[in-house]
């Protein structure tokens, strides 16, 4: 047990990372990306993202019962956000299904609804809104907007007067529909491949392009000592990164945090040492740092399109979805917003916990097997 | 056939004994048949045109690429038995230089000879004794990054020898350094060998190679001569080195046409 510890502390492992976290402190422009990006993401992603979903469940309150407020139910069914799986007789029931979460969007038509129409008057219905879940209330606001203009229009075409429908949106639970809850859990996972993949390949390839890394190979570090002081140090940055962005997300956006912090952490490794091993594997094919950052932005994009992270993935071409399931972002996305949004635990997420750690396996290996082979 | 018995000014005794190496990739031989002997505190160049197998050497004698057949012992150590101990006990020492810009001369020093295991009390003492046998006080907190070229390869040459060597390597140390520095340098690079530390130096530089007290000319993979900086122009019947490894590097392109 002594004789293991003297020979942790012999390693040369140690100056390594002592070297690394040097140069990583000197380097301010990489510290301001590791550390001032994860803000400035979470400022643009958080306020400007708008994500939409469509066919929210949804319940009909008719008191009108005619033909015209049937023709708007049409219309609103038309704009495929809203699917009507039924009908309640009054306020409380409808409360009640949203309270349960069976329906996320309710219709609401007064009975004075044809009176109004047939007059020529200002006719309002409602759209109740479980706003709870932002994706939801995005589409049905534009969904109301839309049935509201088209139902407003064919009545002006048919009886030449100028008939305004007023079709109101009531936000309950999140009335100020924010996004940021669903966007800032994802922020984490393109935070954490971002630094992994670009810093991680860019400072191997930098140690290739200055000579540096010909002159460690002849000192007796071995090549798992390399590895590892080049990696650990930015598995530490990425929990950095994590935390900021956690902690920023629940001051600013009230991002929840309702599951087990420590499956999340845990979970984590997982992903980031997919990412690294990806990023090493970019520095084996990459000669020059520009083009590491290159084949990393290049790497990034699918990324970000396919992983669910910016739109869903059930509503992509199935050419996609097959594509998403080779990122392990979109496994994360899954755990992160699993836990942090739902709280659901490991009985839930086992097979993305080990799908993750089974990608971070393989491109270790094959990273390292790449790795060994250029350094030589 | 190499000249094995040359004399040397150092005490006598061989540091590094080369027999019979060879080392091939594919269908390339890239050494065939090596066979010589460095003595403690030799001075030893190593010439030849690009790709006639010095470089392959140096490898093989780091203990990073194992030959193919044949042996080579270095500082007692059998490179093929033990490649990883071969290279606590020697240094390395490129052009490039190889070392970290964004790190002060101080810092680059103590992370490579703490690489090579030289740390604690002791580690610290030993880091000071070098930066002021290289005179490197002057330039110890700054970055390495702003260091001229002849400030970089002291500060190189005192990351190679911190660990204390047996045998130190030297990959055309001067090239692109300045007259002044480059004697400088030289100097510095016998005070070490007079310590009993075997130096091997690769160049094409005809200089560097006049200061070395023996020579190894290498062609093809092969060896072709080994002897003293007037001793091999005569060999070839030749005026200088220069003149030998022009002949040389012709008969090598005439070949590989």
């Amino acid at each position: 047990m002594i004789r293991l510890f003297k020979g942790m502390l012999a390693s040369p492992l140690w100056p390594m990372l002592r070297k690394e976290f040097i140069q990583m402190r000197r380097d301010r422009i990489t510290l301001g990306m590791m550390l001032g990006v994860p803000m400035l993401d979470l400022a643009l992603f958080g306020y400007a993202i708008q994500t939409q979903v469509r066919h929210l469940p949804t319940v009909v309150l008719d008191a009108s019962q005619t033909y015209e407020s049937r023709a708007l139910i049409a219309t609103l069914e038309q704009t495929q956000n809203f699917d009507i799986v039924g009908r309640v007789a009054n306020r409380q029931e409808l409360k009640d299904s949203i309270d349960a979460g069976r329906i996320k969007a309710a219709i609401v038509i007064p009975p004075e609804y044809e009176r109004d129409v047939k007059r020529g008057r200002t006719a309002s219905a409602q759209v109740i809104v479980d706003a709870a879940d932002p994706l939801g209330s995005g589409a049905a606001i534009n969904g109301a907007s839309l049935a509201g203009l088209v139902r407003g229009t064919q009545l002006a075409a048919r009886s030449g007067f100028h008939t305004r429908l007023d079709v109101r949106i009531r936000p309950w639970y999140n009335p100020a529909l924010r996004d940021a809850v669903y966007i800032v859990p994802g922020i984490i996972g393109i935070l954490l491949s971002l630094t992994m993949l670009v810093i991680t390949s860019m400072s191997i390839v930098r140690e290739r392009e200055r000579g540096t890394f010909e002159r460690l190979i002849v000192t007796p570090i071995s090549k798992t000592s390399m590895m590892l002081g080049k990696i650990l140090p930015f598995v530490i940055v990425g929990y950095v990164q994590m935390t900021t962005v956690l902690l920023l997300g629940k001051l600013l956006f009230r991002v929840p945090l309702l599951g087990s912090l420590p499956l999340l952490y845990f979970t984590t490794l997982g992903f980031i040492l997919a990412n690294l091993a990806a990023g090493i594997l970019v520095s084996t094919i990459a000669r020059t740092q520009a083009q590491a950052m290159q084949l990393s932005f290049f790497l990034m994009l699918p990324t970000i399109l396919l992983s669910g992270f910016m739109f869903p993935r059930e509503a992509m071409p199935q050419p996609a979805q097959w594509l998403g399931a080779i990122l392990p972002l979109t496994y994360y996305l899954q755990i992160l917003r699993g836990i942090l949004l739902r709280g659901i635990g490991i009985t839930n997420l086992w097979q993305q916990t080990l799908t993750l750690f089974g990608f971070a396996t393989a491109l270790l290996v094959i990273s390292v097997l790449r790795f060994s082979k250029t350094v030589d | 056939m190499p000249d094995e018995a040359a004399p040397s000014a150092a005490p006598p005794g061989p540091t590094v004994v080369v027999n019979h190496l060879r080392r091939v990739f594919g269908n390339l031989v890239a050494v065939e048949d090596l066979s010589l002997t460095i003595n403690r505190g030799e001075v030893f160049g190593m010439l030849g045109p690009n790709g006639s197998g010095k470089t392959t050497t140096i490898r093989m004698l780091c203990g990073i690429l194992p030959p193919t057949s044949g042996t080579a012992v270095v500082a007692g150590i059998d490179i093929r038995e033990r490649p990883d101990a071969v290279r606590y006990v020697i240094g390395y020492m490129s052009q490039q230089f190889g070392l970290y810009d964004d790190l002060t001369t101080f810092e680059n020093l103590r992370f490579y000879s703490s690489v090579y295991g030289v740390r604690g009390t002791a580690g610290a003492a030993r880091v000071e004794e070098v930066i002021d046998e290289l005179g490197l006080g002057p330039r110890r907190n700054q970055m390495v990054g702003t260091l001229s070229g002849g400030w970089k390869q002291r500060v190189s040459l005192a990351c190679a020898i911190a660990h204390r060597p047996s045998v130190l390597f030297l990959d055309e140390p001067t090239a692109g350094v300045d007259p002044a520095a480059r004697r400088t340098f030289w100097q510095t690079i016998y005070e070490i060998a007079d310590r009993g530390t075997s130096i091997i130096v690769t160049t094409h530089y005809m200089d560097e190679a006049s200061r070395c007290q023996r020579l190894a000319f290498l062609s093809r993979g092969h060896l072709i001569a080994v002897g003293s900086p007037d001793d091999v122009p005569r060999q070839f019947g030749k005026a200088s080195i220069e003149d030998v490894f022009i002949e040389l590097q012709e008969r090598d392109e005439a070949a590989a046409r």
